[in-house]
């Protein structure tokens, strides 16, 4: 199967190592994969921070870009919800099917065991876009149960916004950061080594202020985990 | 068109906005617990009762679709109702803004010859400043519902649509009302039940002597003319049933068409709301009964302006149950004061700047209030896209010019991939130097958290070295 | 132009050309129960309200016992009343002249119930139960439901009610969240409810 990937923009410039493990794992599952370098942002930031016309435009360029791909698989599920969700308002429903990869690789390829170990305790934030938006249930999870070695804790709250919001976290800092604290609090009770979600944004949110106290938990990506083998 | 009033805050002052009274209630430790502790306990209990449901979202689809199939037709169920009201003794008026709603209920007030009023919690009364405008006139309003009693004896505001003064703890109410109501028991305790026994003592010779009421309507019935008010502690009963007069002021969206449209919504609201099976007492009557004279206030007050609104308009489908309020985490931290308006939460956020506009920066600053995490939408019975309406109104917002450069040049990067491979590679020449708190608007992140690091390299110019 | 001339006017500017809605009603219209009895005693329990299940020939007896020394009112033509006359200290009618005053100063009121709903443990009182004002200023209400007049939901419920009648839906005894949440009972509506199902 030939595949698309849809990087995102911020994974693209700050979290490259997020896309090289979607990379591999996908071709270690057996897939071709292609990433149009014509690619560049969903129009997410433009949408939600209330530029609509620039959100219309980078829709329109999103679609031209990945016309004619079997599927697009993206390693957030913020941007996957963004397409699938507003962009039947901003450009009609003429743009390929893209998928979050947790559910490419559930629904799509129909795998829950891809072969990963990672020894290590680990608990999952399942994100709002991803929880609310598409609807992800418990993909991800499924997915981390069967990789070796991983211990899974459950987060408590998880189904609560991590603060982030993009914009929200520029213009309202403070209930921002309000968030953020209690996430991190739920966090650290688990005793996890490493908080892992399937979007980068949050992570780097509730992983910027678990560096800044200085905790010593990590933060990965869903796909680096997957993508981790003995 | 006429501005809209919105009943809120003369302590609120115009300059400011959402953000910086936030910033403010975030650092009042009290009264996060307070509101943290309310609301997980409502919220706990809604899941509870709605999950005992199994046709939950056949109800809540039926809900939206009843909303919006009647306000399609506004005009003629607003017209089949004033005659089936009227047909059975009660009179109709028709406000086109506050201040008429205000001056309808005053002169009937003042024909009746009296100088007290007792009322039921309603929004309503409250968007248009009714006690306001009725001490102008030298009428004293009663609120009875307990919180709104604890809200007018503390000289303060409501903060939550349902549990006005869900802002307040026992002991803080104890207080109040050992502070200023007349002939509060002098051992009370901060019992709950104590309070409200306080409560009752205080009210029931008013009640009991009252000859006007006003009151607001959860829903009121085009084809039969009926009202319907749904509460808990029978002050409402006591309003609805025992004075000679009774003046509704309803909101024109509260409107069903069919008496059993009500099947749908006696189920979502008791549900939604308080979280329980049904609440204690719903009140139905038709025009003028028992010998009582009836009069219905239809209010628009800038909702017909909310109407006209393609994507707006889904906020008139609301019916008040604050289940929007209770999953919100903005609202949880921020309390409702910080919204300046009657309506807070999730719901006030897009109701707000659509009633009143966007002209001051506390109205602007609303559609940004929500980090869009969606928890508003999922619960809310009539399913309003929550989230949809707030970034559509973000498009309309006035914008500041920093932020208007910034988001240009974003834009301006993503139109060509080669200008953001070489903005990659900028930035990761200069990434030594980007240090861990940024300046500027974006400082206020960083002073809680690190920024990441920037890679050595961007992802697509590893594809291009590498990858492919 | 009026006000009515104009807010009409406003709304048939605002939705013009807006599209029409279909009403999908997929909810359960009718609910089979069980034991719609015990259902609804149990919910009506729930709300903390006191329940007696007993057999029909038994409910004026127990009527008798559970109103014995106390000043009751009660509406006209309820088929117990006799029995409640001869065990209640006083006993009296609903009428245009019973003031609330008079009300006030009675203990309890009797009533029986137009329809019952058993999901959510509600009484539904109309015009036959009396003027609103008797089953709410005293302080104790007792209400016999007949188990035919149990319903399973609130679409049932809703269908055998005339809308013209004031009605007042009652599911427990009078209570407030209003202090933290916490739901306390009792506080302007009668703090005592008293549920016999006559079965
Ligand atoms: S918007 Fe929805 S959830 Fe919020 S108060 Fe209105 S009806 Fe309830």
């Amino acid at each position: 199967m030939r595949v698309a990937l849809f990087v995102t923009c911020v994974n693209d410039t700050l979290f490259p190592g997020t896309g090289r493990a979607v990379v591999s794992l996908l071709r270690r599952l057996g897939c071709e994969v292609d990433f149009p370098l014509a690619q560049t942002c969903c129009g997410q930031m433009h949408l939600n921070t209330g530029y609509r016309e620039e959100a219309v435009r980078l829709a329109r360029r999103f679609a031209g870009v990945f016309a004619g791909y079997d599927a697009v698989v993206a390693p957030s599920g913020s941007c996957a919800a963004m397409v699938r969700e507003q962009y039947p308002r901003l450009i009609g429903r003429d743009f390929p099917a893209v998928h979050d990869l947790s559910e490419f690789l559930i629904d799509v390829l129909e795998v829950e065991d891809v072969g990963a170990y990672f020894p290590h305790r680990v608990t999952y934030h399942p994100t709002c876009h991803s929880l609310r938006g598409l609807h992800l249930g418990d993909r991800p999870t499924r997915l981390l149960r069967k990789v070796r070695g991983l211990e899974l804790v459950p987060l408590p709250g998880a189904e609560e916004c991590c603060g982030f919001g993009g914009t929200f976290a520029v213009k309202n800092p403070a209930v921002s950061a309000a968030m953020c604290a209690d996430k991190v609090r739920n966090v650290l009770g688990t005793g996890a080594e490493v908080l892992c979600a399937a979007d980068n944004s949050c992570l780097m949110h509730i992983g910027g202020t678990l560096r800044r106290q200085r905790t010593g938990v990590r933060v990965m990506h869903l796909a680096e985990i997957l993508e981790a083998t003995e | 068109m006429s501005a809209t009033f919105l009943g809120m805050p003369g302590n609120l002052s115009k300059n400011t906005d959402f953000p910086k009274n936030a910033a403010k209630a975030v650092q009042n430790s009290q009264l996060r617990f307070n509101l943290r502790k309310a609301t997980h306990t409502i919220r706990g209990k809604r899941a509870a009762v709605v999950s005992e449901l199994p046709d939950w979202q056949d109800l809540r689809a039926a809900g939206r679709a009843i909303k919006d199939h009647t306000l399609r037709h506004l005009d003629r169920y607003l017209l089949q109702l004033e005659e089936a009201v009227t047909a059975r003794g009660g009179h109709v008026h028709w406000a086109r803004d506050a201040a008429e709603a205000n001056r309808i209920v005053t002169d009937l007030v003042k024909a009746t010859g009296e100088r007290e009023v007792v009322k039921v919690k309603s929004m309503a009364t409250q968007e248009i400043g009714l006690n306001e405008h009725l001490a102008a006139h030298g009428i004293t309003a009663y609120e009875t519902d307990l919180a709104e009693l604890i809200v007018q004896l503390g000289h303060d505001f409501p903060s939550h649509i349902l549990v006005p003064a869900i802002h307040r703890n026992r002991a803080e109410i104890r207080e109040i009302f050992l502070r200023e109501m007349p002939g509060a028991p002098e051992g009370l305790t901060d019992e709950p039940r104590a309070l409200a026994e306080a409560a009752r003592l205080h009210l029931r010779e008013r009640f009991l002597k009252a000859k006007v009421a006003v009151s607001g309507a959860n829903f009121m019935i085009a084809e039969t003319g009926t009202m319907v008010v749904l509460e808990s502690e029978g002050n409402g009963r006591m309003c609805l049933s025992l004075p000679e007069t009774l003046i509704s002021v309803v909101g024109i969206e509260k409107l069903l068409p069919a008496w059993h449209d009500l099947e749908v919504f006696l189920q979502l609201l008791p549900r939604s709301s308080t979280g329980e099976r049904m609440n204690p007492y719903t009140s139905m009557w038709t025009g003028s009964v028992e010998g009582q004279d009836f009069h219905l206030v239809l209010l628009d007050n800038g909702r017909t302006r909310v109407l006209a609104d393609e994507v707006g308009r889904q906020a008139l489908r609301c019916i008040r149950c604050s289940a929007c309020l209770n999953v919100c985490p903005v609202y949880e931290r921020a309390g409702g004061h910080a919204y300046g308006s009657v309506y807070p939460g999730p719901i006030g956020a897009i109701l707000t700047p659509q009633l009143r506009g966007m002209g001051s920066e506390l109205d602007a600053s609303l559609p940004y209030a929500s980090s869009l995490c969606g928890a508003c939408y999922e619960v809310c019975p009539v399913a309003i896209d929550i989230p949809q309406v707030l970034v559509d109104l973000r498009a309309k917002a006035p914008h500041g010019l920093a932020e208007r450069a910034g988001m240009r040049a974003a834009w301006w990067l993503f139109a060509r991939e080669g200008r953001l491979a070489a903005a990659q590679r900028l930035a990761a020449r200069l990434r030594r130097l980007i240090p861990r708190r940024l300046p500027g608007p974006l400082g206020a992140w960083t002073d809680t958290r690190d920024v990441p690091d920037i890679p050595r390299q961007s992802f697509r110019d590893w594809w291009k070295e590498s990858g492919s | 132009m009026n006000a009515r001339q104009e807010i009409l006017a406003r709304i048939r500017r605002a939705v013009a050309g807006a599209p029409e809605v279909e009403i999908p009603r997929g909810y359960r219209t009718h609910v089979t129960l069980e034991d719609p009895v015990g259902r609804f005693a149990e919910r009506v329990g729930d709300y903390r309200a006191v329940v007696h299940v007993v057999p029909a020939a038994e409910v004026p007896g127990r009527l008798a016992e559970l109103v014995a020394g106390r000043r009751m009112a009660a509406p006209e033509g309820l088929p117990w009343l006799e029995a409640v006359r001869g065990a209640a200290a006083e006993l009296i009618l609903d009428g245009p002249g019973l003031s609330v005053a008079e009300l006030d100063r009675v203990d309890g009121v009797v009533t029986g119930c137009a329809v019952a709903v058993a999901e959510t443990g509600t009484i539904v009182l109309d015009e036959r139960q009396g003027r609103r004002a008797l089953t709410l200023v005293p302080d104790y209400h007792l209400c016999v439901v007949q188990a035919a007049q149990i319903v399973a939901s609130v679409p049932e419920a809703l269908a055998r009610l005339t809308p013209t009648s004031p009605l007042t839906w009652v599911s427990g005894p009078s209570a407030t969240s209003d202090i933290e949440l916490d739901r306390v009972e009792g506080v302007h509506g009668p703090r005592t409810l008293e549920v016999v199902i006559s079965a």
